[in-house]
């Protein structure tokens, strides 16, 4: 291989990551440009390549009918989702990571199962379900169905964050006088905290972006998503911009807090 | 406690949840779905079959799946072992391409629609360059082929990282030692992809594609953004049936077809994409 | 008083039996050795002693209390693991105290402590650290301190020097020996290093395929092996196997030659180790094939009738491959064995 040719496929490489790093970041960009430009503008006719920060657009969202109420529905949901999911999914997370037990490779099938299936889908007969139940239409309701959309994600990360963490320590903290309890909560806790923040975060997002079940289950309390989705059709250009970068913003966000755990996570629950 | 009981008392939670949750509801789907005028049939099925959507929401989602999965699996290829080569910058430019994992259909397709609709970002770049006087409004039906591409591009630009992400874990699981053996034989790089990172990706190439496939067979929200009624989708018509139709059944029939859907490619990409057993890393 | 009984101890993973009927009495502040190759058992029993597995069958006592049933934290014991175990979110500091603070004890009485054991163990420097900035021979003495700050009455070492290289096994094999002995505790020691047990041990407990097949003093393991099995896993090279058939009166015919042993009138294995031999007139006759000068001492590994010998020779000796030796066994070193139950016979 010559020094030109390798010099010629540096550049193409280069130039391919430069392309496809614009190619994620210019669609967002573009809707920046939107949301901070007066209504007037994002209306208009040709679109000006670079924000004139207005705050214009962004203003009307909040004043905007029920928008506020869907944006603290949807923080609400995402939250309890983001706490039950966890609760709920970590223990079994750190039962498959400790024991053998028979009925482990079902209950692992459940689990995968569960991933598999278009969860959003079930959200017609819980709708039914929920009616009974005096769920319907509540916050707590929806952040069920959410959970049941997380769960499968908080059981199979902190399978994978639990088994990174050596037995031994806990045997060795069993042995200097701790029972099972706080052998979990002075070792294996403060080891496994941020990569169980990490999954919370992703349970949180899950919930913060599902559109299907929200528009199924809520009627009065619409989440942002929902929300946006029932006025898609009738709603002024400027209110779907700056609604769809507030509902992008927790994502950048997000995907930052996470970066670290993105793939080790997904490394282990390949398997 | 008793070890022996522990493991059961910790995975009960989640156990009820998802029986509650996840298999209860899904029998009541499927009986729904099988019950018309007061006894079992296939009449459900029947009639969201022969509806005259149907045959255009099917075709629908199956091209756009189509045309999106392959396309996201060479992006997610292609972009999974440019970092693996990578060496200062890798974390700033996995983070950038691993964005659109934290964003939602509908966020995506609103994106995707402000460079489409009519006073779009588009149109204002064609007419600065003059190849058009007067916007066109390319989200309408004289321009099938259009909204297609807009949903695809969102599609593709939205979904790509989830499976950059299984592939970069991936890669990231495959021992240094392998590439360097190759590489001491004389393999050049594309032969080291072929016959090394492609045979031993295998897991996390059925992983990502199950899950992409599936996600694709569910799109909705981002065609409802761009397309609204003009390219009917299944997801969208089991809305349709539920909330303009009020029609239970058969958006429950409709909900079993795209399960079926769903499972059929599951199995087709398990079969396709088998590891021998005891030839994993 | 920490008198370990273990009686009739069994267990079984599914349906591997791991450990047959197990019998050991440990005495109070004895060095144990529990020796033995891969996979024969060793750590299951140490963990049943710790509480962290559960016998299927039998009973541990430490102290003249029956401490089977409870949890590891009640049995007043401490371990040093394999791979040290040292908490990776901790100072070296709170490591060595996480045992004294589980007790609730006072904050300078669990300083005195640690300061004392990190002391005894040379690392009174590295008390700030975390174990991330500790070589492997330093994380080593931590897990040790930790153990002790415990002030335990049986401390229980699973292979704890395994991970170290070899001049430093040699100097850590030697401080841990003096520590634990001025620590006034019972101690069991697993290792698969014949040497390590030898030169440590007051007793070794050799064990073979989840049995104890002799538990006896170093040297009496090695001299008087009490299976055939200890006497070629004991001693490298290994002992040396012959078969013997008696021709009356206590004499033996033993590779052509004839020999005083046993008064029996069944075929033995004749045994003995290389370097109880010496060249002389009479004796084994060995057609050297390998010659092997390793300065100390000259092994040869020869054939004698047929069958594999080796011979720890001066090392100012001449022999060359073809050369026939003839070696004879010291009398009293010489070991009969039984070949159809592999036990010695006296
Ligand atoms: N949890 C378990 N489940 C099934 N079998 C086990 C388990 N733990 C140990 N065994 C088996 O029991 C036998 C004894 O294991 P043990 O760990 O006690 O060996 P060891 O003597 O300590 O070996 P090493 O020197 O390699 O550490 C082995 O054959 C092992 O495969
Ligand atoms: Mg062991």
């Amino acid at each position: 291989m010559n020094a030109e040719t390798r010099s010629s496929g540096r550049f193409l490489y280069t130039a391919s990551v430069v392309l496809l790093c614009a190619w994620v970041i210019v669609p967002l960009y573009l809707l920046l440009i939107n949301t901070l430009s007066s209504p007037e503008t994002v209306n208009s006719f040709p679109k000006p390549f670079w924000p004139e920060f207005d705050l214009g657009s962004l203003s009307f969202f909040a004043g905007f009918e029920g928008m506020l109420t869907a944006l603290k529905n949807s923080i609400l949901v995402a939250a309890m989702t983001m706490v039950m999911s966890i609760a709920i999914g970590a223990p079994a997370g750190y039962a498959l990571s400790r024991f053998d037990f028979p009925g482990k490779g079902l209950f692992r099938l459940l689990i995968l199962l569960t991933r598999a299936f278009p969860l959003p889908l079930l959200a017609l007969p819980l709708a039914v379900m929920f009616i009974r139940t005096g769920l319907d239409d509540t916050v707590f309701g929806l952040a069920l169905v959410h959970t049941t959309l997380a769960i499968p994600f908080s059981v199979l990360i902190t399978f994978s964050l639990f088994s990174g963490i050596p037995i031994e320590l806990e045997e060795a903290a069993w042995t200097l006088g701790c029972t099972r309890l706080t052998a979990f909560t002075k070792v294996v806790l403060p080891l496994i905290l941020p990569g169980i923040t990490a999954s919370a975060i992703f349970a949180f997002v899950i919930s913060w972006n599902e559109v299907f079940a929200a528009a199924v289950l809520t009627i009065e309390n619409r989440t942002l998503t929902a929300f946006l989705l029932q006025n898609l059709d009738t709603s002024p250009l400027h209110l779907k911009f700056a609604g769809g970068f507030i509902l992008v913003v927790p994502a950048l966000i997000f995907i930052f807090a996470v970066r670290k755990y993105l793939f080790a996570m997904w490394g282990i629950a390949n398997r | 406690m008793n070890a022996r009981y522990l493991p059961y008392l910790l995975i009960l939670p989640v156990t009820l949840f998802l029986c509650l949750f996840f298999l209860y509801p899904f029998i009541l789907v499927a009986q729904q779905a099988f019950y018309a005028d007061g006894g079992w049939s296939l009449k459900n099925f029947q009639d969201v079959t022969s509806h005259w959507k149907f045959p255009i929401s099917f075709r629908n989602t199956m091209l756009l799946a189509a045309a999106v999965v392959p396309v996201q699996l060479a992006l997610a290829l292609l972009m999974a072992t440019m970092v693996t080569r990578m060496q200062k910058g890798r974390d700033l430019i996995l983070y950038v391409w691993t964005i659109p994992l934290g964003i939602s259909d509908l966020a995506a397709g609103i994106i995707w629609l402000a460079i489409f609709e009519q006073s779009g970002f588009l149109n204002s770049m064609m007419s600065g360059l003059g190849v058009v006087d007067r916007p066109v409004n390319f989200l309408s039906y004289q321009h099938p082929g259009i909204v297609f591409l807009a949903i695809a591009l969102a599609e593709i630009w939205r979904a790509t990282a989830i499976m950059l992400v299984i592939l970069v874990a991936g890669i990231g699981l495959i021992p240094k030692e392998y590439y360097e053996a190759a590489e001491v034989f004389g393999a050049s790089p594309w032969k080291r992809f072929t016959r090394i990172t492609l045979p031993l990706l295998r897991p996390s190439l059925q992983t990502a594609l199950v899950l992409r496939v599936i996600l694709a067979f569910e799109i909705f929200a981002v065609v409802a953004a761009l397309g609204g009624t003009l390219f009917p989708v299944l997801m969208g018509e089991t809305y349709a049936y539920q909330f303009d139709l009020l029609n239970g059944g058969a958006a429950a029939a409709m909900a079993l077809i795209i399960l079926a859907i769903s499972i059929a490619f599951t199995l087709i990409i398990m079969r396709a994409l088998r590891v021998p057993k005891g030839a994993t890393i | 008083m920490a008198v370990i009984e273990i009686k009739n101890v069994a267990k079984r993973f599914g349906s591997y039996q791991a450990l047959h009927d197990i019998n050991l009495t440990i005495d109070d502040q004895e060095f144990m050795v529990l020796l033995g190759a891969s996979g024969c058992g060793k750590s299951t029993l140490l963990r049943i002693i710790a509480g962290l597995e559960t016998q299927t069958t039998g009973e541990v006592w430490i102290g003249g209390r029956r401490i089977d049933h409870l949890p590891p934290k009640d049995r007043g014991i401490a371990m040093v693991f394999q791979n040290y175990a040292v908490f990776p979110h901790l100072t070296v500091f709170e490591n060595i105290g996480f045992g004294l603070r589980m007790q609730k004890l006072p904050n300078d009485e669990v300083k005195r402590r640690v300061e004392r054991t990190a002391e005894l163990m040379h690392i009174e420097q590295l008390l700030s650290r975390y174990s991330g900035e500790l070589s492997g021979g330093q994380r080593q003495r931590v897990a040790v301190a930790r153990a002790l700050a415990m002030e335990p009455d049986v401390i229980l070492m699973d292979e704890p020097l395994s991970n170290l290289d070899a001049l430093l096994r040699m100097e850590m094999r030697a401080e841990l020996k003096g520590v634990l002995a001025e620590s006034n505790t019972t101690a069991i020691y697993v290792t698969h290093d014949q040497v390590e047990a030898m030169s440590m041990a007051d007793r070794i407990s050799v064990m073979h395929e989840g049995r104890i097949v002799q538990a006896a003093s170093p040297i009496e393991v090695y001299r008087d092996p009490a299976e055939r099995f200890v006497a070629g896993f004991i001693g490298n090279p290994p002992m040396n196997f012959l078969p013997a058939e008696p021709t009356g009166a206590g004499q033996w015919r033993v590779a052509g030659q004839t020999l005083k042993g046993p008064d029996l009138n069944r075929p033995l294995e004749f045994a003995i180790r290389p370097e109880d031999m010496t060249l002389s007139d009479a004796g084994l006759k060995a057609k050297a094939k390998v010659v092997e000068p390793l300065g100390a001492h000259l092994l040869v590994t020869a054939e004698v009738d047929g069958t594999l010998f080796r011979a720890v020779l001066d090392s100012d000796l001449k022999v060359s491959p073809g050369d026939v030796l003839t070696l004879a066994p010291t009398p009293d070193r010489i070991r009969w064995f039984d070949p159809k139950s592999h036990h010695a016979v006296q």
